[in-house]
């Protein structure tokens, strides 16, 4: 797990590299049967999304003949209204979009200054212990935790979106500083030389030298940072304590109990959740597939 | 800060720390003890009372952790969560692995195919799971009696027998895209000429893949069983989506049990649980980096 990835490595390239590499002799037609095999597979894939999309275009009446593949007869955004109030989603998606904002925000900029700190004190103990130290939270999962995370998140007035993003940048952080730390490793010191020499302050070189330079492994894990904290189910359903807080994947639970007879309302609902980082990722894919393998080969 | 000055070393040229990384980080440092250690060691501390997570307590010793290797329940979702893991890490890579082969070779609309597959990775577990549920719940059997399947008919997640299959097959659709971007990234590395000798020599593509293949990404291989592990050990998103634990308790898993502890008055008894998780956890990701040492080389 000691793999190099170079600073120089430029977020696209990766992609283009997956490009066909392997053998090129094969014909064309045996390239199609692969392809539709692989369109095939692609199917249970889309499925889930397939069923998600024609129930909540249904009416309710039509949603309840527990028909899945009916096409709606007729399209009917009755469900999307209703979901968007008994969700309250512009609350709802703002409170979900502000932890992961600041999620994302902190991640960075917390693992990236304490790793560049570690890196190039590596030598002396203080550095290198506090290294271990963070690493050792590298295993320890959310639920070992949860008992007393939730007894002390109350008692200091932090069961709120505040705490889940405290906690999702603290859990967040033996990773990052280990993708961190590798990556300025990777990067000559003889940037800060040059650039004390010119009279750089050491905060001056690491705000226009080092954290520039780090963009690539930035990218990588705010694309982690972003994807966990949008789609957390279990800690802001622990944490916060005012429904009224809520983030959007835990208010989908109401539907399984009160309402789990109106299938075009939860199917709507989930999909309204759904949409945003879908949308985002049809449009980041290049980013997100790249800065994933990046920090997963690391 | 006055430790002994390297004189081999360029970056310590003035024998002290320069104040900015301590600055770096020390922050990150002391929260990370507020909310990752302080809860570890209250866990660990609690564990060895019997509170009920409020009020008066008492010490009892190692009382609960003697209860809990006899508790029926206890072992139960002990080997439920490793079972379950077990299954899920070997289909995710199985899957994952032909996949990546079949998006690395000649084949056409790679982009399109790559984009729908990588898809169940950015949605939120627990929403992907409501739709599941209602698949396994009324499509399936809809579908089974229009054809007249004696299976199937029954929703499986209503049979305390078959539920867990439903918990293995969506975490595999959720899980399988991470392992397949990290096996594509391993994939691209293997230089054309290996399989263009291989294929001279009159190697066949099974083959190929056993002798030229597998090796040469087993690091990659065990990344993937210790990252999956990692996360199916603490599964919760996707079982409350799909069973809630049920019928019964025939699908709770360990991070479900410990959250029992917050209602039913067995705090202590389930912080003597998480610590057990914990060391459970701990002691399968040691044993796999164990094996990985050596093996892992890339």
């Amino acid at each position: 797990m000691t793999a190099q990835v170079l600073p120089e490595t430029p977020l696209q390239e990766e992609v283009k590299n997956s490009a066909p590499r392997r053998r090129i002799r094969k014909s064309t037609s045996s390239a199609w049967i692969k392809t539709l095999l692989l369109a095939l597979c692609s199917l249970t894939v889309l499925l889930p999304f397939l069923v998600a999309v024609l129930m909540a275009f249904k009416t309710t009446d039509q949603a309840i003949l527990n028909q899945a593949f009916a096409l709606p007869k007729p399209w009917s955004i009755e469900g999307f209204k209703e979901a968007w109030t008994l969700t309250n989603f512009p609350r709802t998606f703002a409170v979900s979009v502000l932890i992961t904002v600041f999620t994302v925000l902190f991640s960075v900029l917390v693992s990236a200054m304490a790793s560049y700190a570690i890196a190039r004190n590596w030598k002396r103990k203080f550095f290198r212990f506090s290294s271990y130290y963070l690493m050792a939270a590298m295993f320890l999962p959310f639920p070992v935790l949860a008992l007393s995370q939730v007894k002390l998140s109350g008692y200091v007035g932090l069961d709120n979106p505040v705490g889940v993003i405290l906690l999702h940048v603290m859990f967040g952080l033996s990773f990052n500083v280990l993708l961190f730390t590798a990556f300025i490793r990777s990067l000559p010191e003889e940037l800060e030389e040059s650039a004390r020499m010119d009279g750089a302050s050491p905060w001056r070189t690491f705000w226009t030298i080092i954290f520039p330079l780090m963009l690539p492994m930035s990218a990588t894990v705010a694309i982690f940072a972003m994807l966990s904290s949008w789609n957390d189910f279990m800690m802001p359903s622990m944490i916060i304590a005012d429904p009224s807080l809520q983030t959007l994947p835990v208010v989908q639970k109401m539907f399984q109990t009160q309402f789990s007879n109106n299938y075009n309302v939860s199917f709507a609902s989930y999909l309204l959740a759904m949409a945003p980082s879908i949308v985002a990722y049809i449009f980041t894919q290049k980013w997100v597939m790249s800065g994933l393998t990046q920090g997963a080969v690391k | 800060m006055s430790s002994v000055v390297s004189t081999t070393s360029k970056r310590r040229r003035r024998g002290r720390v320069e104040p900015m990384f301590y600055y770096f980080l020390v922050p990150a440092l002391v929260l990370f003890t507020l909310c990752i250690t302080v809860p570890a060691l209250m866990g660990i501390y609690y564990s060895f009372t019997d509170s009920i997570g409020f009020g008066e307590y008492n010490f009892v010793g190692l009382n609960n952790y003697a209860v809990l290797f006899s508790d029926p329940a206890i072992v139960k979702s002990y080997l439920f969560t490793i079972g379950v893991s077990l299954l899920t890490v070997i289909l995710v890579n199985v899957i994952a692995l032909f996949l990546a082969i079949g998006l690395t070779s000649q084949i056409k609309m790679r982009t399109a195919l790559r984009t729908i597959f990588v898809l169940p990775m950015v949605v939120s577990g627990i929403i992907i799971s409501f739709v599941f549920q209602f698949i396994f719940a009324n499509t399936v059997p809809a579908a089974a009696a229009n054809m007249h399947l004696p299976f199937l008919q029954e929703s499986i997640l209503a049979d305390p027998k078959l539920a867990w299959l439903a918990i293995v097959l969506v975490t595999t659709w959720q899980a399988v895209p991470s392992a397949m971007l990290i096996y594509i990234a391993a994939l691209v590395t293997i230089p054309n000429d290996v399989y263009e000798a291989s294929a001279l020599d009159g190697a066949h593509s099974p083959q190929q893949l056993m002798r030229i293949t597998l090796p040469m990404i087993s690091g990659y291989v065990l990344i993937n069983v210790i990252l999956g592990f990692k996360g199916f050990l603490s599964m919760y998103d996707i079982i409350v989506g799909l069973t809630n634990g049920g019928p019964g308790t025939s699908t709770r898993s360990v991070a479900m049990t410990i959250f029992t502890g917050f209602d039913t008055g067995d705090y202590a008894y389930q912080m003597a649980n998480s610590t057990i998780f914990f060391i459970i956890t701990l002691a399968i990701a040691l044993i796999q980096l164990r094996v990985s040492r050596g093996k892992a080389q890339f």
